[in-house]
């Protein structure tokens, strides 16, 4: 971590202090609890401005699906105040507790800036499909606003989508405006035993491609080891939540599909909601603490071959077969594979955890061809003029 | 009226040479020829959905191809020439409304369907594919592609990418944004890139979120691939009428808190129900004033299971009259009045003016009564229809456009009700985009550095102001025009 933190209490004082270090073309580490500082490219910065002073939630509609928070404010805060209301968050984002080791929960900002989303992410959208608003501060420390409150908005540039994912190297967000829905009243899962990925990923489709509202659809090849459950994989996963009613007629409509494609059997409420919070948190992965971690985005039918052509042991599917989840050696061979494996099969890859000369050293994100890296470094330059945001967090040298 | 830059007369001067140079570029093929030049045959671009507004461009290029549409592109840029990108024009903003000085690229000929993968769940189409299209391509397969804006018949991908559409299924299908996975687009420069992709969540910055919506002011989007879902086992919608807007907005509130979450959830008020009754004779209650159509998806069972709750819901609330459809007929009766409301007001109006603002849920009651209000002070009748899931308000003011002095109060009723949708904390425009018609409105959502820091980005991909100018921006404090002026 960076030397000194900063942590404003308030809106005013963290564009001040921005306006303040802009003056001094002095660059600053971005965080929130910095529970995501592993993730990406290391920040060279003396100084680390957080988030994390501002907190709270400012404004929560259950009846609008709306719930509004200043940028600091923990996960489980969120979390709570929307269960209480038999809410919460449509894209299930990991808060990544396990892989990277952090004792602090992450920030809601965090979580927008970093835009990771969950097994829901397949059928509910990502983290940025629910961001409805933000207000935030440029890299000179001039505080702006995008979006607001409602769910249809095309008023304007929709900077909010800009903004999340970038790693607050466009912005630092100080309050953002989330879309939420009500909680589903039960939750059902199918575990599909398979030959191997491939059929595994042929499941996944086949329960993606039924009316019946699949909200998650993973697949672990070793099966999964924990408590009582203790099936062999490969094990392909199909979740179905609603109301109790729908659960069960669906997940029997389903069963019956999906009888020709393995044996399979039903996961019960509790133990599919443990299952499904391990798959966010990438549990199943079994990343020892020594190994790199990757993370893979392509077309669902083409994650066997990506898992396959990448040669590492420790593989977990989500999103239907597009998401790939990989660990094995922090070796720039290893990650040269992986880009590889992404690149062929035209999807986007993440250096998601390694060890800091590793991810110093290589690029951690795919290559922006030439005139979209050049759009990029002319938006850059409009938001943070002095390129003093996370310098090098997504990109060595922007 | 809404004020619109000098044409540069360097590029008027040029015109013959322009419509040539294009002709080579773009030589037409077996639809034959690419290029309009001739007055006559430029009437049908002067203007698109906000019919109030009309100016014949330079010259329309229609191409048949990305490469093409860069072509047009470089040789624009290079010779300081403004475009306006243009799909069906359907745009109730005047998004593709033509500059004097500006060449508009049609992309209606761009229309083929080059991939669909069940098995990804993707569609890729180009630009000027429609809307309808697309699920008409898919349907018999069971799926669909879910944005379904009213225009869905007419409107084109590419235009509902740069406006970022909706339709009635927000609520639980999302807008446009949430359901692309990649764009290919020509930048002012004409750089072919892709951005996105078949794949979910690309890394870097979020590129296809920042063109959606951005009423091309950013780039010309020539191709998308959209995500395609499958449809649910079937559909049923109930109507409930009630005796105040205030009743029937506590029942919204009342059916989101129960945890459904309805496909559709549309309102009506009193004056739009007795427009459409007398129009489609939907059997409509024309004593309520209030009226909820709303649809739930699922098996038989499933619909008679969130049907029946949604009754027991809405009993609760005094309803005048409620009615469960038990059949696909019944719903289809059901929907046809809504679906025929902008109709039913041309019937009884010689024109209106169709707003777009958003507002939070709650304040429904509190902006139909002042709208109602206003109505009765701008001496103009007003009905609205309102997507109740999503907050997206549609009054439709009547007016007689034969009457200049009727279309500058219905413009400056319009002007005051999307005021009002900022003042409840919503905005300007949900889904037809701000274009002309909302432009000047802007410094009302946005403070002047808000603006600047909006413009600056445009900047960044367009840098000599060519592309789609004069929209969305407020003209004065526009250096980027000015200087390209």
């Amino acid at each position: 971590m960076s030397g000194q933190v900063l942590t404003p209490a308030s809106e005013a004082d963290l564009a001040a202090a921005i306006a303040a270090a802009s003056g001094a073309g002095e660059p600053l580490a971005i965080e929130g609890n910095g529970t995501r500082r592993a993730l990406l490219r290391p920040v060279q910065a003396a100084r680390t401005l957080s988030t994390r002073g501002l907190s709270g939630i400012t404004l929560y509609r259950p009846q609008e699906l709306i719930i509004s928070a200043r940028a600091g404010t923990p996960l489980p805060e969120i979390e709570s105040a929307l269960a209480e209301k038999g809410q919460h968050l449509i894209a299930e984002p990991p808060a990544l507790s396990a892989l990277f080791g952090a004792e602090r929960p992450p920030t809601i900002g965090g979580l927008v800036s970093t835009n990771l989303s969950g097994p829901r992410r397949i059928t509910g959208g990502a983290m940025r499909d629910h961001v409805m608003g933000i207000r935030a501060v440029t890299g000179t420390g001039e505080v702006f606003r995008s979006g607001g409150r409602v769910l249809k908005n095309v008023t304007g540039l929709d900077l909010c989508k800009l903004l999340t994912g970038a790693y607050g190297t466009l912005g630092v967000l100080t309050e953002v405006t989330l879309r939420v829905l009500p909680a589903p009243a039960a939750s059902g899962t199918l575990a599909v035993r398979v030959a191997d990925l491939a059929a595994g990923v042929r499941v996944l489709s086949a329960g993606l491609c039924s009316p019946f509202g699949v909200s998650g659809a993973a697949l672990l090849p070793q099966g999964t080891q924990d408590g009582t459950a203790g099936r062999p994989g490969p094990l392909a996963l199909l979740r179905i939540e609603d109301f109790a009613e729908s659960v069960d007629y669906r997940i029997g409509r389903l069963r019956a599909d999906l009888a020709a494609m393995g044996e399979v059997s039903r996961i019960e409420h509790e133990e599919s909601r443990a299952l499904w919070a391990a798959v966010r948190e990438a549990g199943p992965l079994g990343a020892a603490p020594e190994e790199a971690v990757w993370r893979v985005s392509v077309k669902p039918t083409a994650g066997p071959s990506v898992a396959a052509a990448a040669g590492l042991d420790k593989v977990l599917l989500d999103w239907g077969g597009g998401l790939v989840w990989l660990a094995g050696p922090a070796t720039p061979e290893a990650h040269a594979r992986v880009v590889a494996a992404a690149g062929a099969a035209g999807g986007s890859f993440t250096l998601f955890r390694a060890p800091e000369p590793l991810r110093a050293a290589v690029a951690v994100l795919p290559e922006e061809p030439a005139p979209l890296a050049a759009i990029g470094r002319r938006v850059k330059a409009v938001l943070d003029p002095k390129g003093i945001l996370n310098p090098g967090r997504m990109r060595a040298g922007c | 009226m809404i004020r619109l830059p000098e044409p540069k007369q360097a590029v008027m001067a040029r015109r013959e040479e322009i419509i040539a140079d294009l002709r080579r570029l773009v030589p037409g093929g077996p639809l034959g020829e690419a290029v309009i030049g001739e007055p006559l045959r430029l009437k049908p671009y002067e203007t698109d959905g906000l019919s109030a507004y009309r100016q014949p461009p330079l010259a329309v290029v229609l191409p048949q191809t990305t490469e093409e549409v860069a072509a047009v592109l470089r040789y624009c840029h290079r010779n300081g020439i403004r475009v306006i990108p243009r799909g069906a024009g359907t745009s109730l903003s005047g998004g593709a409304l033509p500059l004097a000085d500006a060449v508009v690229i049609g992309l209606m000929r761009m229309n083929r369907i080059l991939e669909v993968d069940y098995e990804n769940r993707l569609a890729v189409v180009e630009a000027g594919v429609t809307n309808l299209g697309i699920t008409n391509h898919v349907a018999g397969d069971g799926f669909f592609y879910a944005p379904d804006p009213s225009s869905q018949l007419a409107c084109m991908i590419g235009g509902n990418v740069n406006m970022n559409s909706g339709g009635a299924h927000c609520l639980k299908y999302g807008v446009t944004a949430n359901n692309l996975l990649g764009l290919k687009l020509v930048t002012i420069e004409g750089e072919i890139l892709e951005v996105g992709g078949s794949h979910l969540d690309a890394a870097g910055y979020d590129w296809m979120g920042l063109l959606t919506g951005s009423e091309g002011q950013l780039a010309i989007i020539t191709e998308v691939t959209v995500r395609i879902l499958r449809a649910a086992e079937g559909q049923r919608a109930m109507l409930a009428a009630f005796k105040g807007t205030e009743i029937a907005g506590a029942a919204v509130d009342a059916i989101i808190g129960s945890g459904i979450i309805p496909v559709a959830l549309e309102f009506m008020d009193k004056p739009c129900i007795h427009a459409c009754e007398a129009f489609a004779h939907a059997g409509y209650p024309l004593d309520a004033e209030a009226l909820l159509i709303i649809e739930v998806e699922g098996s038989t069972e499933e619909q008679d299971m969130l049907l029946g709750k949604l009754k027991d819901i809405c009993s609760r609330f005094d309803p005048i009259s409620l009615k469960v459809a038990q059949t696909a007929e019944e719903s289809m009766a059901i929907w046809k009045g809504r679906k025929g409301a902008f109709g039913a007001v041309g019937r009884i109006s010689p024109d209106y003016l169709c707003m777009d603002g958003t507002i939070p849920t709650s304040e429904l009651p509190h902006v139909l009564k002042r709208i109602g209000e206003m109505s009765t002070q701008y001496g103009l009748q007003v009905a609205n229809v309102f997507h109740a899931g999503d907050g997206n308000l549609h009054p439709l003011i009547m007016f007689d456009a034969n009457d200049p002095e009727s279309f500058r109060r219905a413009e400056a009723f319009g002007a005051d009700i999307l005021k009002l949708c900022v003042e409840v904390g919503g905005c300007l425009t949900g889904e037809h985009g701000v274009g002309v018609e909302k432009r000047d409105l802007m410094n009302v959502q946005f403070t002047r550095d808000e603006l600047r820091l909006q413009r600056a980005i445009k900047g960044a991909f367009d840098p000599d102001w060519l592309l789609n100018p004069a929209k969305v921006f407020p003209l004065e404090d526009n250096p980027g025009l000015q200087q390209a002026a």
